[in-house]
């Protein structure tokens, strides 16, 4: 059984942040679920994907976050009780759907998960979706531990309910990936099937119908406000004079702070849960109960602006300070040393860092940065497509681990803004300059967002090469299924979209299909996508080893060596593919028979033929 | 009760992140609060991997500069670099086993000496325990053991209320019939190394 079905209320479990809004929303009974994967998002839909394998849940991988929260809506104003998953930009993607749902509520509770980077740990920015909430008008909460996680999660359904507003949860990377003990409570049963209801003047948004609605939306934020001033979310703990707000994973870094400066006695904090609509009376009561504020809040001063507002408004003069005060600043997420520090300096508090190593001395230390596996075979599509190509074109790349391409020695990444970015940016680079264009994109990423530029590719007789790496998996996020992916060895009944049929029922005339371990046939076919002259479209096909491994799809062959008999030692191996199997044991190219997969790829790259499999 | 705050420092595919979870497991188990955070994502494609492990009266999940009591590293490199993790009081357990980056074999940069980087540490620290954990788990005939190996220091370092008896009850429920007599061997191990 999933350890997140256990059934005995009371029990203490350590449970990652994720795990914990997963579990949350199974004792709220959730019986619909969508996502599009996504970094620090990931293991809620890892989780209930396991779950809906044992139980009445419904769960789908969407083929991206616009049409997640779509399918998700109509759960919802089915009556079902629905979640959906993603990343802070994920939500860009699901924005259009989310600002009009809003107008036309749920019936069924339900609840956006959406999960913010600041240090961007793994995404392409570190925007702050708090203004989402201010854009969509719906409620937002921020939990700020693994209990609070699963407590707002189940909260939050019933908020939704109350209100017939979806609610959005927003996370942060040192929230989503904590481990905390976690009380479990009851599980709720699935219910399965709703009814629709029809109702064309709630729920089809022409203009009559939604200028009334958008006065519903604005009554039904009153009454949130109304809930976000009471006791059962936000609180101010303590009755000091030194005001401190704080939100989300803050909370936590001031907590402490307050402790380890042992002025409890002088504090009073708000902490803000539901942080939209802001608790407008209890944050007049606070500022007028305390001498001056500091609001701790990571990235945009958002918090901040709105209390001077509140306290302009109402003639509250004292100082509100945040973003300057020590080094809190609009970039990267704060820390606890940092925030004890800007409360001491802040309140004039006595406060001595712990002493630092003397590191001056360090040596320069090499670099460590991350690498597409051994035998990945993202390494050898590249390398082809170089040896034809060259390094002078231009190369837009898309999110995944092929990203990792931007590396030395590949070097073979040249833009890119969001997902599906490589197929429309190849399509103005090759309308806007005369050089040559090679656009990367991965298969789930073509399904989520790439398929319309290829549409527009096609349309406009735009001239350039899409290579398309089938790996058979969305492997940066954790190797997750998509439209394209054969889940019949996973057991999982799906229909697969062939990429390759997709790419005709295009209109694109010129397509490859390539295996990139087959380098010299891969290359004959890269040469002739490049002297077309048109739009060339090739599907590079190859399993990710590590997904085809945790599916029992692998074929195990033999690893690699080198024979020193034959090696001249001119690193063709290293200098063009550097597979993380090689490394030098003195001044000569070895490789590790434990990390080497056997793909074969650099014994066809070394032009000595001194790459050979290790015998039996 | 006391805090401690310890950093989990290692390179994708060692396990450090089993680590650190396994030390909440058993603190969970003795009613000792406790946050372990942990990176995913992009720094596991071979990459630097952090975990931290708080227990006591904290709230906060991570670990600032300076503010390490401990600092377990699981290759010698990749302690040296999280030493801005420490101050004079840190007790440092590391891995001298070293796994040189890809960019040292692409000739961007030299890897540092393994005695030259414990000479260093040692310099610096107020404790540093030392130990071969790949030759132990090679050993112990489980090459992926070596994070058991650094949990056995750890615990036989003494510097967390955690004893060597819940840390074993949380690996023997967590760690798979074939693996768990060379897991359990290889904790004693490490743990001989420290105490
Ligand atoms: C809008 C958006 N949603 C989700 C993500 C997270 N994300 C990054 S890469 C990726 C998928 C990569 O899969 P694929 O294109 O198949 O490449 P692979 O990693 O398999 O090489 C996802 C979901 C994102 N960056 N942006
Ligand atoms: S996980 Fe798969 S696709 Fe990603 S770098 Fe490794 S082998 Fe390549
Ligand atoms: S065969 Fe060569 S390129 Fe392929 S995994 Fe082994 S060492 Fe790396």
């Amino acid at each position: 059984m999933h350890k997140l079905l256990t059934d005995s209320p009371g029990e203490k479990m350590l449970l990652l942040g994720n795990e914990a809004i997963a579990r949350g929303a199974l004792e709220a009974g959730v019986s619909f679920a969508t996502c599009y994967p996504g970094t620090p998002s990931s293991e809620i839909p890892m989780n209930f994907f396991n779950i809906s394998m044992e139980s009445d849940l419904y769960f789908e991988y969407s083929t991206n976050e616009k049409v997640a929260m779509e399918v998700a809506a109509a759960a919802a104003v089915s009556g079902l009780r629905t979640i959906v998953t993603m990343k802070h930009v994920g939500l860009n993607v699901a924005a259009d759907p989310l600002m009009t749902l809003a107008y036309v509520g749920v019936k069924g509770g339900m609840v956006i998960i959406n999960a913010d980077d600041p240090s961007l740990f793994s995404s392409q920015n570190e925007q702050d979706n708090r203004y989402y909430s201010r854009l969509s008008g719906l409620p937002m909460l921020e939990p700020t531990s693994s209990q609070e996680m699963k407590d707002m999660t189940l909260k939050a359904f019933e908020m939704s309910e109350a209100l017939e507003l979806p609610v959005i949860i927003r996370t942060t990377t040192r929230l989503a990936h904590v481990r905390g003990p976690v009380e479990l409570g009851d599980l709720k049963p699935i219910v399965k099937k709703a009814t629709f209801e029809k109702n064309p003047f709630r729920f089809v948004t022409v203009p009559a119908v939604s200028r009334k609605l958008h006065v519903e939306l604005l009554d039904k934020f009153d009454k949130a406000a109304e809930i976000s001033n009471g006791d059962a979310y936000n609180e101010v703990i303590g009755t000091g004079k030194w005001g401190i707000v704080a939100n989300g994973a803050c909370f936590n870094y001031v907590k402490d702070a307050v402790l380890d400066l042992g002025i409890g006695e002088n504090v009073s904090i708000l902490k803000l849960l539901m942080s939209w609509p802001q608790p407008e009376t209890l944050c007049i009561d606070f500022m007028k109960k305390v001498d001056k504020v500091l609001v701790v809040e990571e990235l945009e001063p958002i918090n901040e602006t709105e209390l001077k507002a509140f306290a302009q408004e109402n003639g509250i003069t004292i100082p509100i300070k945040g973003k300057g005060i020590g080094a809190f600043s609009r970039l990267y997420e704060y820390d606890p040393g940092m925030v004890r520090q800007s409360i001491a300096d802040f309140f004039g508090v006595e406060y001595k860092a712990p002493e630092k190593m003397d590191l001056a001395a360090t040596p320069e230390l090499p670099a460590r940065p991350p690498n597409l596996c051994a035998g990945c075979p993202h390494r050898a599509t590249y390398y082809a497509v170089k040896q034809v190509f060259g390094k002078q074109a231009i190369f837009p790349t898309d999110i995944g681990c092929y990203t990792l391409g931007l590396l030395p020695p590949i070097s073979m990444a040249d833009f890119v803004i969001c997902m599906g970015s490589s197929a429309s940016s190849g399509c103005g680079f090759a309308q806007a300059t005369n050089q040559k264009v090679v656009s990367f994109i991965g298969d789930s990423t073509f399904f989520h967002s790439g398929i319309t530029g290829l549409v527009d590719a096609v349309h406009n007789n735009h001239k350039f090469t899409l290579v398309i790496l089938d790996n058979g998996t969305t492997a940066m996020t954790g190797h997750q299924i998509h439209p394209g992916v054969n889940t019949e060895p996973m057991g999982i009944e799906r229909t697969r979209i062939p990429i390759e049929s997709v790419v005709r029922a295009l209109g694109v005339q010129d397509v490859h299909v390539i295996k990139p371990f087959k380098l010299k046939k891969a290359m004959e076919s890269i040469k002739n996508a490049m002297e077309y002259d048109g739009l060339s479209v090739i599907i590079s096909e190859e399993m990710c080893p590590l997904f085809a491994k945790a599916t029992k799809q692998f074929k195990k062959s033999k690893p690699f060596r080198v024979n020193h008999d034959k090696c001249r030692n001119h690193r063709d191996c290293l200098n063009f593919l550097a597979c993380p199997a090689m490394y030098l044991e003195g001044d000569q190219v070895e490789i590790d028979k434990n990390t080497c997969i056997g793909c074969t790829v650099c014994a066809q790259v070394c032009p000595e033929n001194a790459i050979v499999p290790v015998k039996a | 009760m006391e805090t401690k705050r310890l950093v989990f420092i290692g390179v994708g595919g060692q396990g450090n992140l089993l680590a650190s979870r396994l030390l909440g497991e058993a603190a969970l188990a003795m009613n000792i609060p406790v946050v372990v955070s942990e990176i995913h994502g992009m720094a596991q494609r071979g990459g630097i991997v952090e975990s931290a492990v708080l227990l006591g009266d904290v709230s906060s999940p991570i670990v600032s500069s300076s503010e390490a009591d401990v600092l377990i590293g699981f290759e010698p490199l990749e302690t040296l670099r999280a030493l801005s993790k420490c101050n004079k009081d840190t007790v440092v357990i590391t891995n001298t086993h070293p796994l040189p980056p890809f960019t040292v074999a692409v000739g961007q940069g030299t890897y540092p000496k393994v005695e030259e980087t414990l000479k260093f540490i040692r310099e610096r620290a107020k404790k540093v325990i030392e130990l071969d954990g790949n030759a132990i788990a090679e050993e112990v005939g489980n090459p992926l053991s070596l994070n058991m190996v650094m949990l056995g220091a750890l615990i036989g370092s003494g510097t967390t209320p955690i004893g060597a008896e819940e840390m074993k009850k949380v690996l023997s429920t967590s760690t798979k019939k074939a693996f768990l007599e060379s897991n359990l061997k290889a904790f004693d191990l490490g743990m001989a190394k420290a105490v």
